[in-house]
C-alpha cells in the first residue's frame, strides 16, 4: 500500500512534466526552424555543456553568487526587520525611504552598482541583494509587529525579556512570515543572478546564455534556459524540505486549527 | 496573617485622543498570605484592567499595589499569571516541557532542579505523559492544564488567574476548578481568581470580592464559609452555598444597576 502511494505521488509529480517534454519532443523533432531546434539537439548540448566543463566554470560560480546574495539578504533583512518591527519610531522614520528604495527595479541599478562596486563577484552579489532584501525585510517587519499581546504579556510576567524574548518568542512567532519572504527572495535572486551576469561578466549562467544568443548558438542557448528552470525548481524543492523541518510546528498548528474549525 | 497582596486606592484612567475613560475608580482591598480570593464583576467591570495592574503589566494612574509589602512597578518575579487565552499564551513552537521550562531557565535554576519542577508540575495537573507533545496537539482543557503547570512550576508567591476557564466546556471546567482548588490546598499559594461566573467564584474561593460597574470599586466582600473539602455535586447543593450565591448574585445585579454599594458593605 505504501509503495502504491509512493508511486501515485511520483506519478502526480512527474506526470505533467513528462507529458510536456514528450509534446515538445514530438512537435520539435522534425523542426527545421533555426530558432526552435529539435529537442534532442538541445538535450545533446545540455549533456555536453552543463554536465561537463561548464559545470565548474559557469554553474558553480553562479550558484555561489546566488546563495551568497540570498544569505546576505536573509541576514540583513531579518536583522533590520526585527529592529524596525520592534521599534515603532524607527519604522515610521524609515518607511518612506524603504518604500522608495523598494520601488526601484534592481535591473536599473546594475550599471550603477558596476560603477560603485566594480565588475567582480561582489557587484554580482550586490545586484542580487538589492532585490532580495526587500521581501525578507518587509515580511520580517510584518511578522514581528503581528506578535500576540497575550504572548507578550506572558513573556513579561515570566521574566522572559530582551534577548530571550527575541530568541524564544519574537523570531519563532515571525518565522512563518519570514519564510514566506525568503521564498520570494529565492526566486527574485535567481532572476537577478542571471541579469547581473549579463553585464560585464566573464563567467556564469547568465553570461553563457547571452554569449550563446550573440553567437547564434541556439540549441546551446535553449539548454541553458532549461538548466535555469531546473535550478529554480531544485532550489524551491530544497526550500520546501527545510521549511517543513523548521516550521513543522506551524504546519501542525494550522492543521489542528482547521480540524477544530 | 500578613497581607500578601495589598491594593490601595487603585485608579486607572485610559486616555487616548481626547477620550478619557475611567476604568477603575477606587479599589482598595488586601489578600492574606495563602488566601484564595475570587474577584467577580459584571462584564466591562474592569476585571482584566485590575488584574493587569496587579500583575504589573499596567501602571495605575493613582494608588498602588504591594506584593508582600513591596510596591509593584513592573511584573514582579514572585507572581505567575494564567491567562484566559491558553492558545495565545503557550508557545506553539515549543513542546509542553519546553513551555514550562522556559520561565525556569530565565530564573537561572540549575538543570536538575528545572527537570524536577517540570516533571512534578506536569504530574500535579495530571499530564505526566504529555511532556513531549506540542500544545496544539492537546485539547483546550489540557492546554489550560499546561498553562497552570507552568505557573505552578514557577513557584510564585502569588498566582493570578484571569477567567482561565471561560473558553472550555462545562465538564472540563468543573474538572479544572477541582484541580485549581486541590493545587491551592496542597501548595498554599496565595491565589487571586478573576471570573464572571458567580457559582465558580463561590465554589472556589475562601472569599469573593464583588466589583461594581466601571469606574470600578469593591461593592461587596463576601467571606465563603464553606468547608475546605468541596465537591462539585454536594457542595453546590448545600443551603450555605445557595445563600452565598444569592448574596454575590445580588451584588452583581446592584453592579449592573450602577449602584456603588451593596450587601453587607451597604
Amino acid at each position: 500500500m505504501n509503495i502504491l502511494n509512493f508511486l501515485r505521488r511520483v506519478l502526480y509529480a512527474l506526470g505533467l512534466p513528462a507529458a510536456l517534454v514528450a509534446l515538445w519532443w514530438v512537435t520539435s523533432v522534425n523542426s527545421t526552424s533555426y530558432y526552435f531546434p529539435p529537442l534532442p539537439d538541445v538535450l545533446d548540448q545540455f549533456g555536453r555543456l552543463w554536465l561537463a566543463g561548464r559545470f565548474a566554470d559557469d554553474v558553480v560560480p553562479s550558484l555561489v553568487r546566488l546563495l551568497t546574495g540570498f544569505l546576505v539578504s536573509a541576514v540583513i533583512g531579518v536583522a533590520l526587520g526585527v529592529a524596525l518591527g520592534l521599534t515603532d519610531v524607527l519604522r515610521r522614520g524609515a518607511e518612506p525611504v524603504l518604500e522608495f528604495l523598494r520601488a526601484l527595479p534592481p535591473t536599473v541599478l546594475v550599471p550603477v552598482i558596476a560603477i560603485v562596486a566594480g565588475i567582480g563577484d561582489g557587484a554580482k552579489i550586490l545586484v542580487i541583494v538589492s532585490g532580495c532584501v526587500w521581501p525578507v525585510l518587509l515580511n520580517t517587519v510584518e511578522g514581528v509587529r503581528a506578535a500576540d499581546d497575550v504572548m507578550i504579556d506572558t513573556c513579561r510576567t515570566y521574566g522572559i525579556t530582551r534577548g530571550a524574548r527575541l530568541r524564544h518568542m519574537v523570531l519563532p512567532a515571525a518565522a512563518p512570515q519570514i519564510a514566506a519572504g525568503l521564498r520570494q527572495a529565492l526566486s527574485i535572486g535567481l532572476i537577478l543572478m542571471v541579469i547581473g551576469e549579463m553585464f560585464a561578466a566573464t563567467n556564469g549562467l547568465g553570461f553563457s546564455i547571452v554569449q550563446f544568443q550573440r553567437t547564434f548558438a541556439i540549441p546551446q542557448m535553449w539548454s541553458g534556459i532549461i538548466l535555469l528552470g531546473l535550478i529554480g525548481f531544485a532550489l524551491s524543492a530544497l526550500f520546501t524540505v527545510v521549511e517543513k523541518r523548521v516550521l513543522g510546528w506551524y504546519l501542525g498548528l494550522r492543521e489542528s486549527q482547521k480540524r477544530n474549525g | 496573617m500578613t497581607d500578601m497582596v495589598s491594593v490601595k486606592g487603585l485608579n486607572k484612567v485610559y486616555e487616548s485622543a481626547g477620550r478619557r475613560v475611567e476604568a477603575i475608580g477606587d479599589i482598595t482591598f488586601s489578600v492574606a498570605r495563602g488566601e484564595f480570593a475570587c474577584i467577580v464583576g459584571p462584564s466591562g467591570a474592569g476585571k482584566t484592567t485590575l488584574l493587569k495592574c496587579l500583575a504589573g503589566l499596567l501602571t495605575p494612574t493613582a494608588g498602588e499595589v504591594l506584593l508582600d509589602g513591596v510596591p509593584v512597578t513592573g511584573p514582579p518575579p514572585g507572581m505567575a499569571v494564567v491567562f484566559q487565552e491558553y492558545g495565545r499564551s503557550l508557545f506553539p513552537w515549543k513542546t509542553v516541557r519546553q513551555n514550562i521550562d522556559l520561565p525556569l531557565r530565565q530564573k537561572k535554576l540549575p538543570r536538575a532542579e528545572r527537570d524536577r519542577l517540570v516533571t512534578d508540575s506536569l504530574g500535579a495537573v495530571g499530564l505526566a505523559d504529555a511532556g513531549d507533545a506540542y500544545p496544539w496537539q492537546l485539547s483546550g482543557g489540557m492546554q489550560q492544564r499546561v498553562a497552570i503547570a507552568r505557573a505552578v512550576a514557577y513557584e510564585p508567591q502569588v498566582l493570578l488567574m484571569d477567567e482561565p476557564f471561560a473558553a472550555v466546556d462545562a465538564q472540563t471546567r468543573a474538572d479544572l476548578e477541582d484541580l485549581v482548588r486541590s493545587l491551592w490546598r496542597s501548595l498554599g499559594i496565595t491565589t487571586l481568581f478573576v471570573t464572571h461566573d458567580i457559582d465558580e467564584a463561590v465554589y472556589l474561593g475562601e472569599r469573593v470580592l464583588v466589583l461594581s460597574a466601571s469606574p470600578t470599586c469593591v461593592l461587596d466582600d463576601v467571606p465563603i464559609g464553606l468547608p475546605a473539602e468541596r465537591d462539585q455535586v454536594t457542595s453546590r447543593s448545600t443551603s450555605a452555598f445557595a445563600e452565598l450565591r444569592t448574596r454575590v448574585h445580588r451584588g452583581i445585579q446592584d453592579a449592573k444597576a450602577g449602584r456603588r454599594t451593596s450587601g453587607a458593605a451597604a
